[in-house]
């Protein structure tokens, strides 16, 4: 079947298409992806944070059995496959959208699909500042609402940003897939030239584009979260002086 | 003033109920030095937690400048704790801020305005000797400058009270007493309350007036620093005083038949050579079995444990002898040779 990859007729065929769609299909992933995770970030970072500063010894306790059912929500929304909660938000995204079919359309179940992911990321994030510190915010006559804007967040923000590097990778690799309902970007062109029409140059070419996207989003983030870490900034100056000695 | 009534904290753990405090019963005056010494797990954090509210005594009250802090509503109680502010063993500085940032923070919280924060911030970097300091992150700071940057932050809000817990225990010999130092400072300077938490003596010795002694929960022993390290009486004060005391006393005592227990309390330290004039003068012959004395000013505290192979009556002319001096106390003791 890969016999005829590159003969010239092929290859012609597809330099017509990248240079037709691809641009297109490039900004509508881009797009998809970068509103999806923001969008889902709205939602799960206010519940990340609910779910820590809500339980028992937190710094803003909640009625357990609310913090049960949010919990519980957030992990039956993660243990649905995406393709049938794609299906399952139909109704949702009619609502919202007006239609089920489309770029924009695909969007919807992002979010739905993402959100909860990244309410978990933020929780762990959140986990991770040292309660001492906490503890030193309270003593020093924070609020809770104090603490969390002005101690969790500010001191997780490193973590935050590689954790939502961590979602906007996996959000793209999921607005692929909603290619499968119609959604735009990269995963159409992959899907509709590469299963229904047996184009698979065009097919390996959208896949490529798809990691060299995940890559620069990846490395991006990574280093937005190493350049804004303090904590770091005094093993890069030990190196320095290290090696000065 | 600083009251502790009654105060008994228990924890309920997964383990059965846990008395952290029991029945805890101290008065702190205003500007003292107060040292709360005790082994692991005795109950300091607790206490001073309690002090601030950061737990809430399970029994009894903490009043501060006669207002009971038990009886505040949630908001006054953040209140008063720009009054009655911490410092850490860990230091607890937020690590993805400036030191000035952190300095700014108790401020930042009562919503001041930026720039009369930065102003009174910058003056605390200064007094605390780091204003060279104010840009840099606390993860490009020694253990000791982070420190400072804590007490300076605790500072921003004018305290009356500053609470530290273990606040050098993590520190060298070296930066535990600048940090000491500029505690004691603080309180000379600004009149400020200190309550100084820790497990070791030397830090009570060094800038604390009064002390109490916790043991298990309990405040076996407490009052002016010289009287109760002079007169060691309870177990808890007896291992601190003397922290190796029993082996020591164990292997050397083993021929003695009497032990006379020699309290310096406040002797000349340059006085006479008391031991060596007894066997001069008194034919009296004593092995210093232990010795732990320090001086405090110019004085001599501690204690030497002498044991003595003679009758009963040289005890007594020993004793006789020894007491003559001012400052002097003795005592034949029984000490357990096994
Ligand atoms: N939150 C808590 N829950 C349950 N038990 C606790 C809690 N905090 C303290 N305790 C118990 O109370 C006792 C006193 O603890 P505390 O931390 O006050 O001791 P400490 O004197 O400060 O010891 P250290 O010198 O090791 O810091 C210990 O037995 C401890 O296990
Ligand atoms: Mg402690």
């Amino acid at each position: 079947m890969f016999a005829d990859l590159f003969n010239p007729e092929t290859l012609q065929e597809a330099w017509e298409i990248i240079c037709t769609e691809f641009p297109l299909a490039l900004w509508e992933t881009f797009y998809v992806t970068v509103l999806a995770t923001a969008f889902a970030i709205i939602i799960g970072l206010p519940l990340g944070i609910l779910v820590v500063v809500g339980e028992k010894g937190g710094v803003l306790p909640i009625p357990r059995w609310i913090l049960s059912v949010v919990n519980f929500i957030i992990n039956v929304m993660r243990s649905i496959p995406f393709l049938i909660l794609m299906i399952l938000v139909f109704p949702l995204t009619r609502a919202l959208i007006g239609t089920t079919i489309g770029t924009v359309a695909s969007i919807v179940p992002l979010v739905i699909a993402a959100f909860p992911f990244v309410a978990r990321l933020v929780e762990g994030c959140l986990r991770e500042v040292n309660p001492n510190i906490i503890e030193m915010a309270q003593s020093t006559g924070a609020s809770p609402l104090q603490i969390i804007c002005k101690v969790m967040l500010p001191e997780s923000v490193p973590s935050l940003i590689s954790n939502f590097t961590v979602a906007i990778t996996t959000i793209l690799g999921y607005s692929a897939m909603s290619g499968i309902i119609g959604g735009g970007g990269l995963g159409k062109i992959a899907i509709n030239y590469g299963y229904y029409r047996y184009k698979y140059l065009v097919m390996f070419l959208a896949v490529i584009v798809l990691v060299i996207l995940v890559q620069v989003f990846q490395t991006v983030g990574t280093r937005l979260a190493v350049n804004t870490d303090k904590r770091l900034k005094n093993q890069a100056g030990r190196r320095h002086r290290d090696q000065a000695e | 003033m600083i009251e502790i009534r009654n105060v008994s904290k228990t924890f309920n753990t997964s383990g059965g109920p846990v008395d952290a405090l029991k029945n805890v019963n101290l008065s702190i005056e205003d500007g003292d030095i107060f040292g709360i010494i005790g082994m692991s797990g005795a109950g300091k954090s607790t206490l001073v937690r309690c002090i601030n509210m950061l737990e809430r005594p399970t029994e009894g009250q903490i009043m501060v400048d006669n207002v009971d802090l038990g009886s505040l509503s949630v908001k006054e109680l953040r209140a008063q704790r720009h009054d009655i502010t911490m410092i850490f063993q860990g230091f607890n500085l937020l690590m993805q801020k400036t030191c000035l940032k952190n300095v700014m923070f108790p401020l930042e919280l009562q919503g001041v305005k930026k720039a009369e924060a930065k102003k009174k911030a910058l003056e605390l970097l200064d007094i605390v000797g780091l204003l060279d300091k104010a840009k840099a992150y606390p993860a490009q700071l020694s253990g000791g400058q982070q420190q400072r940057v804590a007490i300076a932050r605790a500072m921003t809000t004018n305290p009356k009270v500053l609470l530290c817990d273990e606040a050098t225990s993590a520190l060298d010999p070296n930066t535990t007493n600048s940090i000491l130092e500029l505690i004691k400072d603080l309180n000379k300077r600004l009149g400020i309350t200190v309550v100084v938490i820790t497990h070791q003596m030397s830090v009570v010795e060094s800038i604390c007036r009064h002390v109490a002694i916790l043991d298990h929960g309990v405040v076996v022993e407490q009052g002016a620093v010289e009287d109760v390290f002079a007169h060691p009486k309870s177990d808890a004060a007896k291992n601190l005083v003397f922290p190796e005391g029993k082996t020591q006393v164990l292997n050397v005592g083993n021929q003695a038949e009497h032990f006379i227990r020699v309290v310096y309390n406040g002797a000349n330290a340059a006085g006479r050579p008391m031991i060596a004039r007894l066997a001069i003068e008194k034919g009296i012959e004593a092995n210093i079995s232990y010795a732990s004395t320090k001086g405090i000013s110019g004085k001599a505290f501690g204690t030497i444990l002498l044991s003595i192979s003679g009758t009963d009556s040289d005890v007594k002319d020993a004793i006789e002898y020894l007491t003559q001096e001012p400052g002097i106390e003795a005592e034949e003791v029984q000490v357990n040779v096994c």
